[in-house]
């Protein structure tokens, strides 16, 4: 029987990818999730598996390249100018439909901007991980415990799907403790096969390809029309969200990862007014949760964000011209207070009783 | 106190455990089946050599564990003192290493000057000041039963250091009769 332990959000990744069945980490040192990667490098060896720190983080995502295509589970993890540099890697990988986890344990940006929470990444992890035509499940943790719970899913979702997935986490849950319940271990030799692996074929089988670059038009087409209807079930199917006293509100408040517990801690000192305020917490950020805002009869939304306004642009394609969608938020590390939060809150309140 | 929300900042020099004192705390939370969160620093101050961290002991669920506003304060250094000592909120808990710390303005009142180091040092148990403290605030706050408190010290001290165990529960009891 597991009980409650305190664990760094960093570590929680960590520890559930290994319960995930995760025997392959290949990573770089950045602030701020190193945690992570010397926790696999504490564990992973005693396992029987392979903790490597690479040379680059260019270096860190072909190895995951690598590692998935013979068919394992495997996972990198950086900060944002980390990722950055991971995009072309990410994009091989879509592009010859490998499974593997990438975290973004987010600091402040552009450039090599600051060691600070931020969620400035967020049009980077929904629109383009890098080049070409493509999208993959971003899943955006908001507790310690989502921490895990989100990285064991992300294994299954990217085995399933066969895509890469990235949990967008940011510098304040990668470092702050909570209480967590870890998922039960899987045993790796349990998961299911994976057929197209190339993984030595002991010449029994024909032998498998893995590969991203398609010289014949139509055989490209071809490969980009399937994997597009593989994202339409993947919308149809693994939507995540929670919605908290949406049913009544008047003002929905939207947000994601650290900047929906602060939000949400603003809704209710908004209640406590007597404002009926909501919010909506998206918790896979692609596909996004469109309809959660559409069955709002709200008459305002407002998101409320760790960057200078990236989300808000989802919100006003899914409210459309429903309701006014206005932004709050505070990037370079800075977080906002649910007092802030709370002033934005009444401004629109008394905008609409006017 | 006892079962009030309960938002701590420990703050100190980096390598006096500060960020250990207020994981115990957290722990202790924890195991008394509270919400709980623990934030540290990790920015450019760290590497300056001062360190500090977040406790957030709640009965709902915690938004930010950035605690702008404390009720509790532990500091250990005259820095970390004097910089947030401001933020303190009114009637709020303040508790610092008398050895290490002289207030050069009036306190307010409640503020409790604790010897730490000097207390630690001559017991046999130095570097622990940082649970004396934690057993002091303990003493005034009750934010956990007595015996969760230890069990909190079992939770935090590493296997492979195991004989700290008893030293740093001879540090909380240092902490509490110096303040009870």
């Amino acid at each position: 029987m597991s009980e409650k332990t305190l664990m760094k959000g960093n570590e929680a990744i960590a520890e559930a990818a290994l319960r995930a069945g995760c025997r392959h980490f290949f990573g770089y040192p950045i602030t701020p999730q190193t945690e992570l990667a010397a926790y696999m490098s504490r564990k992973m060896p005693k396992m029987g598996g392979t903790y490597l720190q690479a040379e680059s983080e260019i270096a860190a995502i072909n190895m995951l390249y690598g590692a998935a295509a013979a068919g394992v589970r495997a996972m990198t993890s950086s900060s944002s100018p980390g990722i950055s540099l991971k995009t072309e890697g990410i994009s091989y990988m879509a592009g010859a439909d490998l499974p593997g986890v990438i975290v973004n344990v987010q600091r402040g940006g552009p450039g090599l901007g600051s060691i600070q929470p931020s969620q400035s990444d967020y049009f980077q992890a929904t629109r383009a991980m890098g080049h070409g035509d493509f999208y993959l499940p971003v899943l955006a943790p908001s507790t310690v415990q989502e921490m895990a719970d989100l990285t064991y899913i992300a294994f299954d979702m990217a085995d399933a799907y066969r895509t890469p997935v990235v949990i967008l986490a940011d510098g304040m849950l990668g470092q702050m403790m909570e209480p967590v319940l870890m998922p039960d271990a899987i045993d790796p030799a349990s998961l299911p096969a994976k057929p197209w692996a190339t993984c030595g074929h002991g010449g029994e089988r024909p032998h498998n390809i893995v590969n991203s670059l398609h010289l014949e038009p139509q055989r490209l087409y071809e490969d980009n029309v399937r994997r597009f209807a593989m994202y339409e079930r993947l919308a149809r199917d693994e939507v995540r969200v929670e919605t908290y006293r949406t049913e009544d509100a008047d003002i929905v408040l939207a947000a994601f990862g650290a900047a929906a517990r602060i939000a949400r801690s603003a809704v209710n000192a908004a209640r406590d007014r007597g404002i009926k305020a909501g919010l909506i917490r998206p918790i896979t950020l692609w596909p996004y949760p469109t309809e959660a805002f559409r069955a709002c009869d709200a008459r305002a939304f407002l998101t409320v964000e760790l960057n200078m306004g990236q989300m808000v642009e989802d919100v006003r394609l899914a409210v459309g011209d429903a309701a006014p969608v206005s932004f709050f938020g505070r990037c370079g590390g800075i977080l906002p207070t649910p007092d802030e939060i709370l002033s934005e809150i009444e401004d629109i309140a008394e905008r609409l009783g006017e | 106190m006892f079962d009030q929300k309960m938002e701590a900042v420990f703050a100190g020099f980096g390598g006096q455990g500060v960020l250990f004192a207020g994981k115990v705390v957290a722990y202790a939370g924890l195991l008394a089946g509270r919400e709980v969160s623990w934030l540290p620093s990790y920015g450019p101050e760290m590497r300056g050599g001062t360190a500090n961290c977040s406790v957030t002991l709640s009965d709902d669920p915690i938004g930010s564990p950035l605690v702008l506003a404390p009720n509790v304060l532990v500091a250990m250094n005259q820095p970390s003192f004097d910089k947030f000592l401001p933020d303190v909120v009114p009637g709020g808990l303040i508790l610092f290493d008398e050895t290490l710390i002289c207030p050069t303005s009036s306190l307010p009142e409640g503020a409790l000057a604790i010897p730490a180091t000097k207390m630690a040092e001559d017991a046999g148990l130095a570097g622990i000041s940082n649970i004396v403290l934690v057993g002091a605030l303990w003493e005034k706050a009750r934010f956990c039963e007595r015996d969760v408190l230890d069990r909190a010290i079992d939770k935090c001290v590493s296997a492979s250091r195991a004989a700290l165990v008893e030293k740093n529960k001879q540090a909380i009891m240092l902490g509490i009769e110096a303040t009870s």
